[in-house]
């Protein structure tokens, strides 16, 4: 198990978090939520050491796209650097819809 | 209850259920738009058991807990979620369906009836957390016992992990268990009885074999499960809310000792087949009382037994 972080700086303010996919085989977690501070923070937790490299190449470009100011964590268990990418975009698509109804990204949080 | 028929919409309009994660099960029994999590991913109430046995942590420990209405009346649904490792019970997952059940209990008896329902998905207990495991799925067990004299406690199982192990037992204990074809019940999967007692007691390959044996329609066919299934979301959904209208059973079937033990005795080890299962074990179809005197189910004195102790 490795512990990664990354750190990209950040345009805009994102008001809601959200959550999706799951820590089975070839698949991830992502919770993504504001930051406080105008950057984009990542955390991964990974199952398969050694592919830090592929991380980065992974995050540096997601991020060159998305600038919104967010924190994320993945829990990641074996996902290929297609799923990861896919399940960001999801993440980031959950969030962009609530932004748009003007709501919260997942209705069913304790509030 | 067996003769309740659920129809589910035709093939290619059905929203398959076994293909939901854990989170869109819940929310698919519930009624529409009142979904709400308690504990989700970002209370991150994760084991602190698994990364010291370099196991990466769920945000949810595999378990969902979701508030809402079902029929309109309070709720609370269990959602176990088979692919985070193998839908198992460690503490905080079983902790939370264990907390979730009391706190339904308390309201109970508080004069505010909450349904409860848990989604089993689960090969039991996490073996990397076995004792803490082992301890919160009694506690599971405890809680269901206490509610379903308050108010029908309904088990859903979809598949296709199934349910084995402890919850196999916790599952046997509801008021109800709704099953798909695909789901499966039994104590050991198939993988351990071939492993601790060879090949010549059952093959784990043989697919056919073993549902015949622990699938849906056998467990429904011998009185060990209520209602069979399609794999469609609102039929599974139709049938919670129909095992919540048949209201608290009386006797549970757990209860029901005397019964099982005599149904045991006509069975010969040497000679059972699926078929002898479905013979002995099938549910009585009357409902209040029969003359039939193989059946056990409605000699109450016995069956009330343990409730009286």
């Amino acid at each position: 198990m490795e512990h990664l972080t990354f750190e990209y700086p950040a345009q805009h303010v994102v008001t809601s978090r959200a959550h999706v996919g799951v820590v089975g085989s070839g698949d991830l977690e992502v919770l993504l939520w504001p930051n406080d501070a105008m950057r984009t923070q990542v955390a991964v937790q990974t199952s398969v050491d050694g592919y830090g490299h592929i991380w980065k190449s992974v995050l540096d470009r997601f991020f060159s796209r998305f600038d919104g100011a967010v924190r994320v964590e993945i829990n990641d268990f074996g996902a290929t650097p297609g799923v990861v990418s896919l399940r960001l975009a999801e993440a980031v698509e959950a969030v962009q819809a609530a932004r748009d109804a003007g709501g919260a990204a997942d209705p069913g949080a304790p509030r | 209850m067996t003769d309740q028929a659920i129809t589910a919409a035709p093939f290619v309009a059905r929203e398959s259920f076994i293909e939901l994660g854990a989170r869109e099960r819940a929310r698919a029994l519930l009624d529409p738009g009142t979904f709400r999590e308690l504990l989700g991913p970002f209370d991150r109430l994760t084991s602190p058991w698994l990364p010291l046995q370099g196991i990466v942590c769920q945000a949810d420990d595999g378990v969902v807990i979701a508030r809402g209405t079902i029929d309109g009346a309070p709720a609370v649904v269990a959602a176990i979620e088979s692919a985070f490792q193998g839908g198992s019970i460690g503490e905080v997952a079983g902790s939370k369906i264990a907390g979730a059940l009391e706190l339904a209990l308390r309201d109970c008896e508080n004069g505010r009836p909450v349904r409860p329902v848990i989604v089993f998905e689960t090969g039991g207990v996490r073996l990397q957390e076995a004792n803490l495991g082992l301890a919160v799925i009694a506690e599971i067990q405890s809680a269901i016992v206490s509610l379903r004299r308050h108010v029908p406690v309904v088990g859903v199982i979809a598949g296709m992990v199934g349910c084995f192990g402890g919850m196999s037992l916790a599952a046997a204990l509801c008021t109800r268990l709704v099953m798909t074809r695909q789901g499966r019940l039994g104590m050991n999967g198939p993988e351990v009885i071939e492993q601790e007692a060879g090949i010549d007691e059952l093959d784990a390959t043989d697919r056919l074999r073993i549902w015949q044996l622990i699938g849906g329609a056998q467990r429904v066919a011998s009185g060990f499960a209520d209602m069979l299934v399609e794999d469609d979301a609102s039929a599974i959904a139709t049938a919670v809310h129909v095992a919540f209208s048949q209201g608290v059973a009386s006797p549970h079937r757990s209860e029901a000792v005397q019964r099982y033990l005599d149904s045991l005795a006509r069975i010969d080890p040497a000679t059972v087949a699926p078929e002898a299962m479905r013979a002995v074990f099938r549910p009585c179809a009357q409902q209040d009382a029969c003359d039939d005197p193989a059946c056990g189910q409605h000699a109450a004195p016995q069956a009330n037994r343990e409730e009286s102790q």
